[in-house]
């Protein structure tokens, strides 16, 4: 039995606008999956309906294989995008409050609570009403509040947003941790250099619909194009003359060229390097942003 | 987890943070000590049996009476003492009251023959007290209703302006919240009404004002089921104005209807208490059942089989509101684009429940 969850062909409609049309990708266990999307793509009605929040008018969500009963949702930790806590209960007490509202009893609420706010470090301020700690140290309590359960599979809109880099750093490690022990993570971020660096697989959306899905360097090599970048000393202006290559970009020094079969990048190297020393040759592997721009289209 | 614990611990929390919202519990001491006042300091005005000036001969029937006899050896001595103060009244040959202004007149009693009285109708109630206790009624249901109301609105209004409601909701179901702050609203204002209750009625005891307890025991006997009903029909208008908006800022705005409902029958009752008939329609519509009918029966014009019935409408009146406002509370809950209309709510169907 795979710990996948599963989204099939879910579709959604609000007052006759579709927001989600035929929306199908895996979360897997064990694995972090960034769900990337511009503004309005749908990521956070995608989200409320995989925690039953909304309801798909088409398609469906599926956990081990079954459809996602209430139980099952119970035991998923959810961060909302726009999130907030009570203003007037100290981190602690919410903590423990949402634990219990998931079932934990009144003793395992309060340990969770008391080693997860120390684990995401707030185990000072755990006791300050929510409304008088910073945005930074509110979002940390968010992050506990998502985590009291030791819930099987989370869900996180926007995760990073607000952070320093610091609690970045805090909250990448606590979620590696989930997904190291098994737990499938499904989060969006406008931060795509985040992303990058730290997902395993890619869920890009679109206008509500998916662009691509599947593991980051797998999508990466089906984004590369046969692209080289070169930095020689002096002027790198001759491969304009060069048979098969087309230059994308010259800046001096540097050039970034695709070649044209039956062209080979290899020949390009040894043509250069009879004209003089190269500092750096190789291909060019498109960033998640230019991937996002690419599928954008 | 189902839906009951949840409705617990949902309750729990509610009262946990009311019970230290400091603005709750100021007024809950201001109303204990208004209790107070009312009670007690009326017996502390009223100054007790007056104090008469009389020589040996004619004291014994002002003794009878209960007043305090300052004994002197002769009239002139007994007028003397009211002129320095010493005594509210002498009493001199004849018999002859002196007095500086007004006579007292229990000193004047305690020396007239008082005629034989006979009582056609002996249980009517005191005139002023008929009138303030129907007014008292009207006015805690008023008051409670409305203020521990405006809390509902308002802890839906913050768990939507804050979006916890979106963790909420994938918890619990969203009929869990509902039902636990109004049952948690229900719950503290029957503790204030309770305390503030036991306060006055042991003023009462201490000042001997306790004759009015037992005359209004039945009536209170039945404001008690009209109260809960009528609460709970106006809490659910109230939590579902508070789930249409997302700021506080908008609560006044959306609750106006819920206001109305609130505010009409009290000053109804008020206005129209000394009217049979309106008071007889208003003891039956459900929205005004819980103030007209008490008083009713307070003042004995209900026959025995009427707050039943009233009871009854009233009844499936709250239920029929809780449903309602339980499907517009939960077709708004989610809704955060700014106000959603009651029909867009009532349409929308998610299965967050």
């Amino acid at each position: 039995m795979t710990s996948v969850l599963r989204l099939d062909g879910v579709d959604r409609s609000f007052g006759g606008r579709q927001v989600l049309k035929d929306v199908s990708f895996d979360v897997t266990a064990g694995r972090m999956t960034g769900f990337v999307g511009g503004n309005g793509a749908g990521k956070t009605t995608t989200m409320r309906i995989i925690l039953g929040v909304l309801a798909p008018d088409a398609g469906q969500v599926t956990w081990r294989g079954h459809r996602l009963t209430r139980e099952d949702r119970a035991r998923f930790g959810y961060m909302p995008e726009e999130r907030g806590l009570y203003p007037k209960m100290t981190p602690r007490e919410q903590v423990v409050h949402l634990g219990r509202l998931y079932g934990l009893d009144a003793a395992g609420a309060r340990r969770r609570t008391g080693a997860l706010l120390e684990r995401v470090g707030l185990g000072e301020r755990a006791d300050d009403l929510l409304e008088t700690l910073s945005l930074g140290n509110q979002q940390r309590a968010q992050i506990a509040a998502a985590l009291v359960h030791d819930p099987e599979v989370l869900i996180l809109d926007e995760p990073f947003s607000g952070l320093d880099p610091l609690a970045v750093d805090m909250v990448v490690a606590v979620l590696r941790e989930r997904a190291a022990a098994g737990a499938p993570v499904l989060f969006s971020s406008h931060q795509l250099d985040v992303v990058e660096r730290l997902c395993d697989d890619l869920v890009l959306i679109a206008g509500g619909t998916i662009r691509a899905a599947g593991a980051r360097e797998e999508l990466r090599a089906a984004y590369t194009l046969p692209r080289f970048s070169l930095v020689v000393d002096g002027d790198a202006g001759w491969l304009r003359d060069q048979p098969g290559v087309r230059l994308v970009d010259l800046d001096g020094a540097r050039a970034v060229f695709e070649v044209d079969p039956p062209a080979d990048d290899q020949a390009v190297l040894r043509a250069a390097l009879e004209r003089g020393p190269v500092r750096a040759f190789g291909p060019v592997t498109p960033s998640l942003a230019e991937i996002f721009r690419e599928v954008n289209q | 987890m189902n839906t009951f614990q949840a409705t617990r611990l949902v309750a729990a929390r509610e009262i946990k943070v009311k019970v230290r919202d400091k603005t709750f519990l100021y007024s809950t001491l201001i109303f204990l000590l208004l209790a107070v006042v009312a009670t007690v300091v009326p017996a502390m005005l009223s100054s007790g049996p007056s104090t008469v000036a009389a020589t040996a001969a004619g004291a014994e029937p002002l003794r009878a009476a209960g007043l305090d006899v300052l004994l002197v050896a002769d009239d002139g001595a007994a007028e003397q003492a009211v002129r320095d103060g010493d005594a509210d009244a002498a009493v001199v040959a004849g018999p002859v009251v002196v007095a500086d202004e007004r006579a007292p007149d229990d000193v004047v009693a305690a020396l007239s023959a008082a005629p034989q009285v006979k009582l056609l109708d002996p249980d009517a109630v005191d005139p002023l007290v008929a009138y303030l206790v129907p007014f008292a009624f009207a006015f805690v249901f008023f008051f409670m209703s409305q203020t521990f109301g405006l809390q509902i609105a308002q802890s839906v209004t913050e768990e939507k302006q804050t979006r916890i409601v979106e963790i909420l909701v994938a918890a619990v179901p969203a009929r869990a919240l509902l039902a636990g702050k109004i049952l948690a609203a229900g719950a503290l204002a029957l503790g204030q009404i309770t305390l503030i209750a036991a306060v006055a009625l042991i003023g009462m005891r201490l000042t001997d004002g306790g004759d009015l307890l037992g005359l209004i025991a039945p009536a209170i006997g039945w404001f008690v089921p009209f109260f809960l009903c009528g609460f709970l029909l106006l809490a659910a208008m109230w939590a579902a104005a508070g789930a249409l908006v997302n700021r506080q800022e908008d609560i006044a705005g959306a609750s106006t209807p819920v206001q109305l409902a609130v505010m009409a029958p009290f000053f109804a009752v008020v206005f129209l208490n000394d009217n049979a008939t309106a008071m007889r329609i208003l003891s039956y519509l459900p929205i005004s059942a819980p103030t007209a009918m008490p008083v009713r029966l307070f003042t004995g014009d209900a026959a025995t089989w009427e707050p039943f019935v009233s009871l009854a409408l009233l009844l499936l009146a709250a239920a029929g509101f809780l449903l309602a406002g339980a499907r517009v509370y939960e077709g708004s809950l989610l809704r955060t684009n700014g106000r959603t209309s009651v029909r867009a709510a009532w349409r929308q169907r998610e299965p967050i429940g």
